[in-house]
């Protein structure tokens, strides 16, 4: 009963240091979208390298698809690129582009430069379907299902081990069902 | 003279650096509007500041889309329900009450009135404690002897050390 007592103020020590440990490895820019698991927000967009031609998420369905929101003034975006040509070209996902707030000639030349991963990328040149996706840190990546339900944001730059710990089992999971 | 010119000089590129004012304040009462409602809101890319003071780049596209919003007769609620349902209650600074933030709410005043509890019977018990220890006879002798003792025996401390 004596131990205990001096034991306790040392138990309660080793909690709070739990408790901050935990605190210093969280990321206060991470915050969780409230969109995963509802359905992705509808949008009907000009494509990027056609502008006379739209895309809208209606077109998508009966797939999993992957939504990327990137831009040519994104620094982020270059560190993320290589990663997903490499996804591209293994061809295992459809890889849409939302062009965010950008101009068209930068963006076109941009992929022109270093090289286009993406099925189609869509203008979105004030932002607005940007906004209804939640991204406030471009790049951000979704993972959308085949009944168009958000399943997954990757807030940032997707990492090779996010693609391949997170992104790609999600993947492979969501084509099966 | 000459130093206000200097002066004037280097300001020149600050001034010539800002931007330009938005094309805001048609109606002065729903920029009044805007501002109240955006003071309760934090902008996402710069955590700690408002929506209202932020000049990120997404703060005033969301400022424009509001001020929209409002012009199309919008409560204050709505617009509230349009951006936590784009990027969650992070965006109030007014955390709403719910099953997920109770313990944020009520968690302080629980682990307070804990505390207060605890002191309480803490006390009241160290009190019963003494009051039932008393003193024994040896005790209360040894006591004795030291509330007489003469004072040349409290000698200043040193002085017994012999230096």
């Amino acid at each position: 009963m004596k131990s205990l007592r001096f034991l306790l103020p040392l138990l309660l020590f080793v909690v709070l240091l739990m408790f901050l440990w935990v605190g210093l490895s969280l990321d206060p820019r991470e915050v969780p979208s409230p969109l995963v698991g509802k359905p992705a927000p509808s949008f009907q967009l000009a494509r990027l390298d056609d502008p006379a031609k739209t895309l809208a998420e209606k077109d998508l369905r009966g797939q999993v698809w992957l939504l990327n929101v990137w831009a040519s003034w994104c620094v982020s975006c270059m560190e993320e690129h290589p990663v997903l040509v490499e996804l591209s070209r293994q061809g295992l996902v459809p890889l849409y582009g939302l062009n965010y707030k950008d101009e068209r000639a930068a963006a076109q030349a941009w992929l022109a430069r270093n090289g286009d991963p993406y099925t189609l990328s869509m203008a979105d040149p004030d932002g607005r379907v940007g906004i209804d996706y939640g991204v406030y840190g471009v790049p951000e990546t979704y993972v959308i299902d085949k009944t168009g339900v958000i399943r997954y944001k990757q807030i940032g730059p997707v990492t090779p081990k996010v693609l391949s710990e997170r992104i790609l089992p999600l993947v492979r999971q969501l084509q099966a069902s | 003279m000459r130093w206000i010119f200097a002066a004037i000089v280097c300001l020149m590129p600050i001034l010539g650096l800002t931007k330009e004012a938005t094309p805001a304040a048609e109606d002065p009462i729903l920029e009044q509007r805007l501002v109240h409602l955006a003071k309760e809101l934090r902008c996402l890319v710069c955590q700690n500041e408002s929506l209202a003071d932020s000049r990120a780049d997404l703060a005033g596209d969301l400022r424009q889309q509001i001020r929209e919003q409002m012009k199309a007769g919008r409560s204050d609620e709505q617009i509230k329900a349009w951006l936590t349902q784009r990027y969650g209650d992070f965006v109030l600074y007014r955390t709403p009450i719910k099953a997920t933030t109770v313990a944020l709410w009520f968690g302080p005043f629980v682990l307070l009135l804990a505390g207060l509890a605890a002191l309480l019977l803490y006390l009241r018990r160290r009190r019963t404690l003494v009051s039932r220890a008393g003193l024994s006879a040896q005790d209360q002798s040894r006591a004795r002897a030291l509330l007489r003792e003469p004072e040349q025996d409290r000698s200043p401390p040193g002085a017994a050390a012999g230096g």
